[in-house]
């Protein structure tokens, strides 16, 4: 069943038009990946998703409810977190504050909490009276993913989670996403690392200047197919 | 977030050792204070006044600046507002000075929603010069003020000091004259302040709250996108430090019982000083203020005689400690002992992390 949809989706930030009518679903209990170029839109998207960018009530839905014009403090308890690019963790609170400070927004209870988050990452239990900038980016990253679940999340909406780190870190942020999974949460996964997208998801969409090219599984999706879709010219 | 960790070994806990000595000592001090007119002279009740209601402005400001992140130069305006409206309690409707002094309190709460509406639209710098502007406008505003004295200010009426509330009591119960029974009562006053204060300012940095406002602090946006919402945590702590200033404000202005606009919307005595006490005692702690109005005690009795030299020290110590100990002196001892006497930083203990 869908139950985050977006509908004609556009974006502007004062003058320049990001997104051009962008149309993706979500069913619960999916993960789908959106790959594309530097540029395509993809930031966008997700930060129209989470409310940091406000958008027209009826672009967005969750469960039916219109949420496209909500802030994020609003979308936050009805189950959308984002593990935002570039982690901005808070530098003046410790690892374990800034998990702490994800469950923030939350109204319910749920699978997640200090434990899972520590049994997830278990570097993070012995780093966690550090503060969080103390840490490598890869620690940093696993805090920004651990701060985001604290919310419990229904979906949780990763913004370029590979970016600026070694492939053997990558690797090891990546063998977390299937327990992500089977704890229930929905994932929407933004790359440029389009091997490790197609790994982790049932569904890919692949944008371009603002809009959707190309939408498929990633069985059924070939080389040329994304090659053609990405940077729009033939192989 | 207790809920989070019920039926788990786990506890997420903000105490330490040094924290529950501290809140034996405090106790004790606080008893010790309460108790303190019955052989202290009327010299130390002034000065303990003094260093009593300063901490309050240093408290409230660091709340403002240290943990909010609003770096406001215009604290003068809700002392002179507080002070002010218990004034006008008194000379205009009648009122006891003691009852007026809430009246204060709510004065400054009620002018900081517009001045908040007008300086929450700059940014820092600008919101530091912008607070300083609306607070002299304030001040201009007051000396039009006929009733309350205009320009040269006036004094409270004889009768209402004389007859304020419980000074009589006081002054039969500890066998003083009527002018040390009203020092008294208002360093009692200022000691129950004081305390309330700190009380809640460490109740606010431990709750969930507290947190938050620390996120905003550090990244507006990424606060947001974690749910909190820092436009209204930004409200919050404003607002609150207004009524507490405005509170100290007028307490200050019961216990000088002259007023007049250079003195109280004076942005040396409100404001410079507050900035000096926290920065000195460390900003973005409870322990600094407390630190950092005895160091300034002491600096403004030893320096007492040399004038406009004390003001020229002062400049020279903050700038010195800001290069050198941008935490402050606090920071330095917490640096070096890892001690922390109001921990709010939260720990999980207990437990094991195994898999099993």
């Amino acid at each position: 069943m869908s139950f985050l949809t977006t509908r004609g989706l556009t974006a502007h930030y004062g003058d320049f038009q990001a997104l051009f009518g962008v149309d993706i679903m979500l069913n619960e209990g999916e993960t789908i990946a959106i790959i594309g170029a530097n540029g395509a839109g993809k930031t966008t998207l997700m930060r129209s998703l989470s409310g940091v960018l406000r958008n027209s009530p009826e672009m967005i839905t969750l469960d039916g409810r219109k949420i496209g014009a909500m802030s994020a403090d609003e979308i936050v308890p009805l189950g959308l977190a984002m593990v935002p690019e570039g982690r901005r963790l808070f530098p003046s609170l410790s690892v374990e504050e800034n998990l702490l400070i994800g469950a923030y927004g939350r109204k319910i209870e749920g699978y997640w909490n200090l434990e899972k988050i520590y049994r997830l990452f278990p570097i993070l239990a012995e780093r966690r009276s550090s503060p969080g900038t103390a840490l490598s980016g890869g620690q940093q990253q696993m805090v920004a993913i651990g701060r985001a679940l604290m919310s419990n999340p229904r979906v949780l909406l990763c913004d370029e989670i590979s970016l600026g780190l070694a492939p053997v870190v990558i690797r090891d942020i990546y063998a977390a996403v299937p327990r992500i999974q089977e704890s229930g949460a929905s994932l929407i996964v933004v790359e440029q690392d389009i091997g490790q997208a197609m790994k982790v998801a049932d569904r890919v969409y692949c944008m371009m200047e603002g809009r959707v090219t190309l939408e498929g599984t990633p069985q059924s999706l070939s080389r040329d197919d994304i090659h053609a879709a990405y940077f729009g010219v033939g192989a | 977030m207790a809920g989070m960790t019920r039926s788990s070994p786990y506890e997420v806990t903000t105490r330490t050792r040094a924290s529950r000595i501290t809140a034996v000592a405090a106790v004790a001090l606080l008893a010790l204070l309460v108790v303190l007119p019955l052989f202290a002279g009327r010299g130390l009740i002034q000065d303990m006044f003094f260093i009593l209601t300063m901490l309050v402005l240093a408290q409230f400001w660091n709340l403002l600046a240290g943990y909010g992140g609003l770096v406001s130069i215009g604290q003068q305006a809700f002392v002179g507002m507080g002070a002010y409206a218990m004034f006008g309690g008194v000379i205009l409707a009648g009122m006891d000075p003691i009852p007026a002094i809430l009246l204060g309190g709510i004065a400054a709460l009620i002018v900081a929603i517009p001045t908040a509406f007008f300086a929450f639209r700059l940014q820092g710098p600008y919101f530091a010069i912008g607070t300083w502007v609306i607070a002299e406008v304030m001040r201009l505003v007051m000396a039009q003020a006929k009733a309350l004295g205009g320009g040269t200010g006036t004094s409270l009426p004889r009768t209402a000091t004389r007859e304020m509330w419980a000074t009589e009591w006081i002054a039969g119960a500890l066998d003083v004259r009527n002018s040390a029974a009203r020092d008294i009562l208002t360093y009692w006053l200022a000691l129950a302040l004081a305390a309330a204060t700190i009380a809640a300012i460490y109740a606010l940095l431990r709750s969930k709250r507290g947190l938050a406002l620390s996120a905003v602090r550090d990244n507006p946006e990424a606060a947001k996108s974690v749910g909190v919402d820092a436009g209204r945590m930004k409200w919050f702590v404003f607002l609150t430090s207004a009524f507490g200033t405005g509170l100290a404000g007028a307490l200050i202005y019961v216990q000088k019982a002259r007023i007049s606009p250079d003195a109280a919307f004076s942005v040396t005595d409100w404001t410079a000083y507050v900035l000096f006490i926290v920065i000195i005692g460390g900003i973005g702690t409870i322990e600094g203020p407390i630190i950092g109005v005895i160091v300034f005690f002491l600096l403004q009795s030893l320096l007492a005689d040399y004038g406009s030299w004390y003001l020229f020290t002062l400049g020279i110590i903050g700038i010195v400690v800001m290069l050198v100990a941008p935490r402050g002196i606090w920071g330095l001892i917490t640096e070096r002992t890892g001690i922390q006497l109001f921990p709010v930083r939260r720990r999980l203990s207990g437990g094991s992390l195994k898999e099993d």
